[in-house]
């Protein structure tokens, strides 16, 4: 602890109580990296190693635990995240279709951030609203019932903010 | 009861997605502006199951549902409904022709809610509401009034079995646990709903969370255990947020916690969250992930009922188990006993999605037919389209066909015709849906999610994956099928978790059903659907074509050139095959094939 404590901190004085009120629980990574990630966005490598030393287990062990669950992200996704649901209805009612047009207009593949690090698209689990798919979510707000043409002003109403 | 209308708002995250949240605050400022704020109480409700016509707002006490309401329409319902009572007709569904009140609408009629009992009705954020419908009554008698042995046979006789998928019987499990010798115990709640295409475990925490405390509390008293944990999705934020409300409110009334109404008995819950990981589902894979662990399986036996979370005895069950066991010790076995078929009891709720008029969440008594939930409660295919499938069990199922459309749904039924109940997953597909391209999207699934321990699910289910690739780009062999079946089998029979083994149901069960679309793709080079990218074309016919235009407007890659009123030309190099000219065109001069 002493050796990071000289250095300059990424961990927040939030994250650390937290981690203090879940260190004697047992089963308590999962819930420490979920912390880490609401406030970064994804896990940096630097808070890897804090977490590690705060919880006094190896940081092999949080990596095994990072890159198992899809969840957890170990790079820093794009100002603005888009994410389209790939569940099954969703795919049904052309839910590809609004990735290959992401991929098109953005110039970019999946899970790749633009370079400007305004947009990044990712292909998300079913996220329960089934009965307006296809489904987008940007930043958490979602679209229903996107077509590829809507997709676009989508894009372009974020794309001003 | 001071109010002389209640106003209940949806507030699941379908209908909230579709404003429902902005409607909710714009009915606040004109019950306000209006001057009648004391006459109508509002309330935030949970999911009533009826997504595509959200978002919903339902007017008691004379049950008046609206449908599609939004932000705008509060102004009138304010002025028109409350202060004058007078209904505002453009929002009734199907302008009420069949009826004002929800339970004259066809999509409600056939259903049976027991473990939606509360969805809709009752203000999720409020444990005053929950008791007032008899919620913790279950609770307080199998603390005072029940041995343990009379709640392990009261559910026993009920026939309650496991709604996850397997349906295993509850009563067995709670017994196998209860008679285990050990100083801690636990009991999980799995709300980890991986399937894609089912929100029913989402709707029930986000709706009613208490009937899930209430019954893991049931849980702990009946064997002996006195923490309990819900492994939640963290891709639900709305129902953790609503679950730990709960968790604080029945603290706080003396229903969780220590000395539970004044008793010996202790029990406390808390949520764990998941991460993405849809192995997370199978239980001991989802124990590993509330210890922190990378969510992966272990051989069963010992199953976790005798050696579980931390190596102590477990009881594990879904969300939808759960719900209905306040009811079953209520209401007694024998009433629930009495509805369904002869081997699988109660009810079972479905997320219907999919090419489907009526998207939602509904609840039918075991023993419906795939009939009656699709054209009765689903209104028949969107778009008088033709039928083709359903699909239960979602990754881990099959197909169900036009010829048992009429074969009535419980456990043992759908295992025979080759799917699963799962846990409630139905997605219909219509006529331009590809069984080889579906199929090869829940491969890719199970792929993609397969933890990679063992070698069959592993390698198994990659390798079929590349074949059903190449099959829907037209380069299959005959072989390639002898290949699918010879893996399925492998992987079916020597994969370590349920994962594993189930992964080939969606391959087998559409190879049995659909073999002549695969014989299309391998022999003729052709998807009949019109769905698989490389074997369809867009040409202009141009006899037909008049030279409007919309298509080349339309087009993304602007690669349809042609002069007004002239015959166009696709440029079959930059065409990517989005089908928007298709749909565009009014002549019917462009062909798919």
């Amino acid at each position: 602890m002493t050796a990071t404590a000289e250095k300059e901190k990424m961990l927040t004085p939030e994250i650390e109580a937290f981690i203090e009120q879940w260190k004697e629980k047992p089963g308590n990574l999962i819930m420490v990296l979920h912390r880490v990630q609401e406030e970064f966005g994804f896990i940096p490598r630097t808070a890897a190693f804090e977490v590690a030393a705060a919880l006094e287990i190896p940081v092999a062990k949080i990596y095994g635990v990072i890159t198992f669950y899809h969840f957890f992200k170990l790079t820093k996704p794009g100002k603005n995240q888009i994410a389209v649901c790939m569940g099954t209805a969703c795919y049904l009612k052309g839910g590809q279709d609004l990735i290959d047009e992401c991929e098109r207009v953005l110039g970019v593949g999946l899970n790749t951030v633009t370079e400007d690090g305004e947009f990044s698209v990712e292909a998300v689990r079913c996220i329960g609203c089934c009965g307006l798919a296809p489904v987008v979510t940007v930043n958490g707000e979602v679209f229903g019932s996107v077509t590829t043409k809507q997709m676009n002003k989508i894009i372009d109403q974020f794309e001003e903010k | 009861m001071a109010y002389k209308n209640y106003i209940l708002v949806c507030a699941g995250t379908a209908c909230e997605s579709s404003k429902g949240i902005a409607l909710y605050e714009e009915l606040e400022k004109e019950l306000k502006a209006q001057g009648v704020e004391a006459e109508a109480q509002l309330v935030k409700t949970g999911c009533f199951g009826f997504c595509e016509q959200g978002p919903i707002v339902k007017i008691l006490p004379d049950e008046t549902f609206y449908v599609k309401v939004g932000p705008q329409h509060a102004k009138e319902i304010v002025a028109e409904h409350i202060i004058k009572g007078r209904q505002v007709e453009a929002l009734l569904y199907d302008k009420g022709q069949k009826g004002t009140s929800a339970d004259e609408i066809d999509f409600y009629q056939k259903q049976q809610r027991i473990v939606l009992r509360n969805c809709g009705v009752i203000n999720p954020e409020s444990i005053d509401e929950y008791i007032a419908r008899d919620g913790y009554a279950a609770l307080e008698k199998v603390i005072f009034d029940m041995t343990q042995d009379e709640v392990i046979e009261e559910l026993c006789t009920a026939g309650l079995r496991g709604r996850g998928g397997a349906g295993f019987p509850t009563g067995l499990k709670w017994k196998f646990t209860k008679n285990v010798e050990s100083e801690q115990k636990y009991i999980v709640c799995n709300a980890d709903e991986g399937d894609p295409g089912a929100y029913m475990d989402r709707s029930t925490c986000e709706g009613d969370p208490h009937s899930v405390l209430e019954a893991m509390a049931i849980a702990g008293k009946t064997v002996g255990a006195n923490q309990g944990y819900i492994y939640i999705r963290a891709e639900y934020p709305l129902a953790i947020e609503r679950l730990n409300n709960a968790i604080d409110q029945a603290r706080e009334y003396g229903l969780l916690g220590e000395k539970i109404l004044g008793t010996e008995f202790s029990f406390d819950i808390e949520l764990r969250l998941g991460a993405g990981a849809f192995v997370c589902g199978e239980e001991t894979a989802l124990l590993a992930s509330i210890e922190g662990k990378r969510g992966m399986p272990i051989p069963r036996p010992p199953f976790p009922a005798v050696k579980g979370l931390w190596g102590k005895p477990t009881v594990i069950n879904n969300v939808e188990t759960w719900a209905n066991i306040p009811m079953i010790l209520l209401k007694g076995s024998a009433w629930f006993n009495q509805i369904g078929t002869e081997t699988s009891k109660g009810t079972k709720v479905f997320a219907l999605t999919g090419k489907i008029n009526n998207s939602g969440l509904i609840e039918v008594p075991m023993g419906t037919t795939l009939r009656e939930i699709i054209y009765d409660i689903g209104g028949g295919i969107a778009g008088g389209k033709k039928f083709k499938a359903a699909q239960t069990g979602g990754p881990s199922g099959g197909v169900i066909t036009e010829e048992f459309l009429d074969i009535p749904i419980d456990y043992e039924s759908l295992q025979g015709i080759g799917s699963m109940m799962g846990s409630g997953g139905m997605i219909v597909m219509d006529e331009d849906d590809c069984m080889i391209d579906v199929t090869k999207f829940y491969l890719d699934f199970t792929v993609d999610e397969s933890c990679g321990k063992c070698a069959p699910c592993r390698i198994g289910g990659r390798t079929n994956y590349n074949i059903l690739d190449r099959i829907s780009k037209g380069q299959g062999t005959l072989e390639d099928l002898d290949q699918l079946k010879v893996l399925a089998l492998a992987m079916r029979k020597a994969s370590l978790c349920g994962l594993g083994q189930t992964a080939p149901n969606p391959i087998m069960s559409t190879m049995k059903y659909f073999e002549d679309e695969y014989l299309a793709h391998i022999n003729d080079k052709q998807c009949p659907a019109g769905k698989c990218k490389d074997l369809i074309s867009y040409t202009v016919i141009a006899d037909k074509c008049i030279g409007c235009t919309a298509c080349a407007r339309v087009c993304p890659t602007n690669c349809i050139s042609g002069e007004v009123k002239g015959v166009h030309l696709i440029d079959q190099d930059q065409c990517i095959k989005c089908g928007q000219c298709f749909d565009k065109c009014k002549f019917d001069a462009i062909l798919k094939g």
